[in-house]
């Protein structure tokens, strides 16, 4: 009965691998294909983080690379992109104060990757970060671009920093595996306070080191339920809500005292 | 059992909040106090965000209010004229208080700002009815008798222009004080979550030598729709009253407040007040711990371009 409310929520997106029309004629390149079954994932309310399984394909893949385990595939489920503000406390006549602050520009709320191989294993810093890949190399443009690189960057890894701590940013080593040769299966974390809004699902095809192709596709995660009504009605009609709350005091208020007269 | 709480978005335990509400809602009756300047301390502890915290505070602060001020009509112990003049400066107190607020919010200075006040507003209540009630109770344990002050003394509010009559309350006294002191209760009621009570009374009795019986329901009249007033506006510019949270606050506390009351007529007057010192002082030295200990994360994230 103790601990926090743990309403057990568990939500599976069953992904149908989308097999391309294979075409006679050869030579083909390798390509990749992630599909949604559903574009829209309600979460309810007692939500408590889930695991979300997307499945894909290759195309025409190599049976020979495939045998050797040198095709990588890294899925990534990233959130939409908000501006941040990063504050760092500092202690002014001995109280903690928050002091400095640094203001992000489009910093995705969260960013879920999935990898077949730890990501040093699979290819070269260096096309990771061409590619933007990775909560690490995502790169976050801060408001004041007149700050100077020493501030940026520390307050760029305390935003890294405190998304991870939170679980909105986070890896998942060895979270997609290969079904057959061609079909696999990613698994991405969904935090508990998963933001609501358009996701974007992608996968990246990589070949012994080497970036293929991408493939991307939408996911719409939004919260449903009686909670989710009263979280909707307060900012939608925020001064009925208002009247409202006032009116359910004022009718405790009365009820307690009928219920529990003393005088 | 736990809940979700739609505006905190967080799950919390539904047994910790009524035990949390009744908990309170007894030493209010036991008081008799609003019992907000608890609440919003404890829900902060509780990991509940200041600023949601503060709003249902509000909240919360109407339905103990609304009860208390009902029995005290029917008594006949309510000064409706001098509630109205005290509701007219709160209501501009407290909007100037919800823009400071919101003004905060933004520039990340809320939560420092809200335990700063607790922590001055709470010391000094809390340490000046200590050394009263400690007093109190020696002159009383020594036999003689409590001096009271003379209703007919005057001190300089008495000198003020704009006199108005109370009849409730058998006073004749300048507006200008009654209004500033309904807008400073308004102010931190806004900020701080607080119907102001455990101010509102001792300025009462003390600055405007209004009778102690009116003065109860005269406050708990005033401080319904004050905090009315801010719940309304938190709900309108920040979002941030959870109804959910406040109501489950407010079943403990109506229920907890009819038992304080009763436990709280076997105790002393001053044995009454210096325990509530003592709990006012406890709240304000935890409050202060916090804003000195080293916090375990220096770093902080929040939305930027939040109009609240």
């Amino acid at each position: 009965m103790k601990g926090p409310g743990t309403f057990a929520a568990a939500i599976f997106l069953s992904l149908l691998a989308v097999v391309m029309p294979t075409k006679a004629q050869t030579p083909l390149t390798e390509g990749i294909q992630i599909g949604l079954s559903t574009d829209n994932v309600s979460i309810t309310a007692g939500f408590s983080g889930a695991d979300l399984t997307i499945f894909g394909s290759l195309e025409n893949p190599d049976p020979l690379v495939a045998r050797q385990g040198r095709y990588d595939v890294i899925v990534v489920l990233e959130g939409p992109a908000k501006p941040v503000v990063v504050r760092r406390k500092d202690r002014v006549l001995g109280v903690w104060v928050n002091l400095d602050s640094e203001t992000f520009e489009n910093v995705p709320v969260s960013y879920s990757v999935a990898t077949t191989r730890p990501l040093q294993d699979i290819t070269e810093p260096n096309s990771y970060k061409q590619l933007s890949l990775g909560a690490s190399n995502l790169y976050m443009q801060p408001a004041d671009a007149g700050d100077s690189p020493a501030t940026i960057e520390e307050f760029t890894a305390a935003l890294r920093e405190r998304k991870a701590a939170a679980g909105l940013y986070s890896e998942n080593v060895g979270g997609v595996q290969f079904l057959s040769q061609n079909l696999f299966r990613a698994t991405v974390r969904l935090a508990p306070n998963v933001p609501v809004g358009t996701h974007k699902a992608r996968a990246f095809l990589f070949k012994s080191g080497l970036f293929i192709k991408e493939s991307s596709a939408q996911l719409e995660i939004r919260k449903s339920g009686f909670e989710q009504s009263i979280f909707r009605v307060a900012h939608d009609y925020s001064f009925l809500y208002g009247v409202f709350a006032i009116s359910l005091a004022m009718i405790t208020g009365w009820l307690g005292r009928l219920v529990f007269r003393r005088d | 059992m736990g809940i979700y709480l739609p505006i905190a978005e967080i799950s919390v335990n539904v047994f910790v909040l009524l035990a949390m509400g009744a908990a309170v809602g007894f030493l209010s009756g036991m008081f008799g106090v609003g019992g907000g300047f608890l609440i919003t301390p404890l829900l902060i502890f509780y990991n509940i965000p200041p600023a949601i915290a503060v709003a249902t505070g509000a909240n919360q602060v109407i339905a103990s209010s609304f009860s208390g001020a009902l029995s005290h009509m029917k008594r006949g112990t309510l000064d409706f004229k001098l509630g109205g003049v005290l509701l007219a400066g709160g209501i501009v107190g407290s909007t100037g208080g919800i823009y400071v607020f919101a003004i905060l919010r933004r520039l990340g200075q809320l939560d420092l700002f809200i335990s700063l006040l607790y922590v001055v507003l709470l010391g000094t209540v809390g340490g000046l009815m200590l050394v009263e009630s400690v007093n109190a109770l020696r002159a009383t344990r020594s036999g003689a008798a409590p001096v009271l002050k003379k209703s007919g003394q005057h001190n300089w509010i008495h000198r003020l222009p704009l006199k108005m009559r109370f009849r409730a309350s058998k006073l004749f006294v300048s507006v200008i004080p009654v209004l500033g002191l309904g807008a400073g209760i308004g102010f931190l009621s806004s900020i701080m979550g607080v119907g102001g009570g455990f101010i509102m009374v001792p300025a009462l009795i003390y600055l405007l030598k209004v009778p102690t019986n009116v003065v109860i329901g005269t406050s708990l009249f005033q401080i319904i729709f004050t905090s009315a007033y801010t719940t309304l506006v938190h709900a309108t510019t920040n979002q941030t009253v959870d109804v959910m949270l406040a109501f489950l606050l407010m079943a403990g506390g109506v229920a907890g407040a009819q038992y304080g009351a009763k436990a709280g007529q076997r105790l002393r007057g001053e044995q009454l007040r210096a325990l509530l010192a003592l709990l006012v002082l406890a709240v304000a030295i935890r409050l202060a711990i916090d804003l000195f200990v080293t916090p375990p994360n220096l770093y902080s994230l929040s939305g930027a371009g939040l109009s609240g």
